[in-house]
């Protein structure tokens, strides 16, 4: 674009990463919140008591009934057994591929509807990260296109930072608010470099063969399932039979399953259950180590023979569900986990600096209007960056707040979520641009602070009663309010509008840009890449 | 405006020729990497988007939008030809 490679780059990292910030900015939040999903999920249902050890075969058992007498005609049940973080029967099940997925909870000791609060708890947050509550075609490819737009804003940045090593350890706060704002996003951009890289990448590839399908097409004339058999991922589902079938008890095949793998049995699918070709498939929890590979045992509906089962996978399968499996991180340790929590944070402060970067960089001088895109820019960057803590406090408190037995509670909870997120957004138009700032990352401080005491006024369980099951959680939330509450301190303080060369020109004359005023052709040359040059 | 245009132009090629390229490529190494079927796609779909990523830094780093577009389709007729050769559009 502009003369010379690194120019270019600079350019190629600014606007690229500008374009997709927004969306990038709720699906890095979303998707660090996802390594707590389940604890997220325990929070959001606190009738629910971890830890009792409930029978698999059983619980198998009575998710068969449940689904025999609700959708005995449907193309596929998928049972998730309760789990001792996760004391539920969780049912999927599809009429056929067109029709929306439909979804129960069950009491694992009586096979009845649970009598938890109606709540999509850390999974509303796990979809969200990669779907964006759209219809999943939809939100699968937009987040992918923002990902692999990331992927070139970061390989592009990284060719445009000459310096990444010393610049490692530059921080020029009070230097002016443009330096403060690049060494920001540098730092928190290049201190967690690997961790971006890594989750753009493999986020990528966790839908790889929906975003570029051509190998399927080129090797096996389009026939995935048959890709996956021959890959080693699932075992072969036989074609329905076409008349009607009697299907086995579960719970002898769910014994016979767990008796030969020892990792947990975590789901049971049935495909074409009411037809006389039915085929059962126990699917493991994934085995120790990276790859994101589930072991799967499959059976014969009609008889409970065993029609086959997935053993081990080939390499470059191997690193292929490796990188799904870095992505995931069940792998995890706590340590790691926390780790990765923190990269996943940094990321998201990545791409709020970036967004701020590109505005102040561009702040129009005294006598100027500003243009229509600073205003949006602006604009856009506190609805989506000071707008989503707001949204995710509001979601936690709803949970809290709203009677146990509402109906649609679960959907309430995330039109609450969307509602509070688009209120901070318009808000934000009408206040001055640095108030907005500072009034709703206060308001979002305030809410994430009133968190844990809703929670322990309305369920009558807190620390100081011995109850230490949402320990973590409380303090994840007062953490979360007093980082968001020093934003807020920082947003507000008075600082010069104007950038500090202005001011003193003659200090340090090249290393960084004149000011141009936005709307013209030379303001595309504005901050990086001159900065870096000369610096 | 021309220069508006020129980078409009970079964006459209980036987009639809870097995936392009790597489409036409992971089909290509699907069908010729000396390995199990299953095994070619697999490796072919993982380095694709590393390609695309490739792709799209060589639109916006070449000298002008001409440049960027002759490099491109000449390197999808001669990843296109490939697979014509290999029978990939049988």
């Amino acid at each position: 674009m502009r003369q010379g490679f690194r120019q270019s780059m600079a350019w190629l990292h600014t606007w690229s990463g500008l374009v997709v910030g927004w969306v990038l900015f709720a699906v890095f939040v979303t998707g660090t919140a996802t390594y707590y999903r389940a604890e997220i999920s325990e929070w959001m249902r606190p009738e629910l008591q971890a830890g009792a050890s409930i029978e698999s075969g059983r619980a198998a058992d009575l998710a068969a009934d449940y689904l025999k007498a609700k959708a005995p005609d449907a193309q596929g049940w998928f049972i998730g057994l309760p789990q001792p973080e996760k004391p539920l029967i969780e049912l999927h099940w599809w009429k056929d591929l067109v029709s929306p997925m439909q979804h129960a909870l069950l009491d694992p000791r009586t096979g009845a509807p649970t009598q938890a609060r109606d709540t999509q708890g850390g999974d509303f947050l796990y979809r969200f990260h990669f779907e964006l509550n759209m219809p999943p075609l939809w939100g699968r490819w937009i987040v992918g296109i923002c990902a692999m737009i990331l992927l070139v804003a970061l390989v592009s940045g990284i060719i445009t930072h000459r310096r990444i090593f010393a610049d490692f350890f530059t921080f020029r706060r009070h230097k002016s608010a443009q330096r403060g704002w690049l060494d920001a996003h540098n730092v928190t951009g290049v201190l967690a470099l690997p961790f971006h890289l890594m989750i753009a990448y493999t986020g990528i590839v966790t839908l790889a063969p929906m975003y570029v399908p051509w190998g399927i097409t080129a090797a096996f004339d389009g026939d995935a399932p048959r890709f996956f058999v021959e890959a080693g991922l699932s075992p072969e589902v036989r074609a329905p039979a076409g008349k009607p079938g009697g299907l086995v008890s579960l719970a002898p095949l769910v014994a016979a399953a767990e008796a030969r793998v020892s990792e947990p049995l975590e789901h049971v699918a049935v495909y074409n259950p009411g037809d006389a070709a039915a085929t059962i498939v126990a699917i493991f929890e994934e085995r120790k180590g990276l790859a994101h590979l589930h072991p799967q045992i499959a059976f014969d509906g009609a008889t409970g023979a065993e029609l086959g089962a997935t053993g081990a996978v080939r390499p470059a399968t191997h690193i292929s569900t490796a990188f799904v499996g870095l992505h995931e991180a069940h792998f995890a340790g706590p340590a790691l986990r926390a780790l990765f929590f923190l990269c996943g944070l940094m990321g998201a402060a990545a791409i709020a600096s970036g967004l701020v970067l590109w505005s102040v960089a561009r702040l129009p001088k005294a006598d100027e209007r500003p243009g229509f895109g600073f205003r949006l820019v602006r604009a856009l960057n506190v609805g989506a960056v000071a707008g989503l803590p707001v949204g995710l406090a509001a979601y936690f408190l709803a949970n809290r707040l709203l009677p146990v037995g509402l109906a649609g509670r679960a959907d309430i909870e995330v039109r609450i979520f969307f509602g509070a997120w688009a209120m901070i957004a318009l808000a934000g138009l009408l206040r001055p641009h640095l108030r907005a700032w500072r009034e709703s990352l206060g308001l979002a401080s305030l809410l994430f602070l009133a968190i844990p005491v809703v929670s322990a006024l309305t369920t009558g369980a807190h620390p100081f009663d011995g109850e230490a099951r949402f320990l973590g959680f409380d303090a994840a939330m007062l953490a979360t309010g007093l980082l968001l509450a020093f934003a807020a301190y920082e947003a507000g303080r008075a600082r010069p509008q104007r950038r500090a060369v202005q001011a003193d020109p003659a200090a340090e004359p090249a290393r960084i840009p004149a000011p141009r005023p936005a709307g013209t052709p030379q303001k595309r040359n504005a901050a990086l890449p001159q900065a870096r040059r000369s610096a | 405006m021309v220069y508006r245009a020129a980078v409009a132009g970079r964006v459209v090629l980036a987009i639809l020729g870097g995936y392009g390229v790597a489409s036409l490529c992971t089909a290509l190494l699907s069908l010729t990497l000396p390995l199990v079927r299953s095994e070619a796609v697999t490796l072919a779909t993982l380095v694709s988007f590393a390609i695309m990523v490739a792709a799209v830094v060589y639109v916006f780093a070449a000298r002008s939008l001409g440049r960027a577009v002759v490099g491109l389709g000449s390197l999808s007729l001669l990843l296109g030809g490939g697979l014509w050769l290999v029978n990939g559009f049988a």
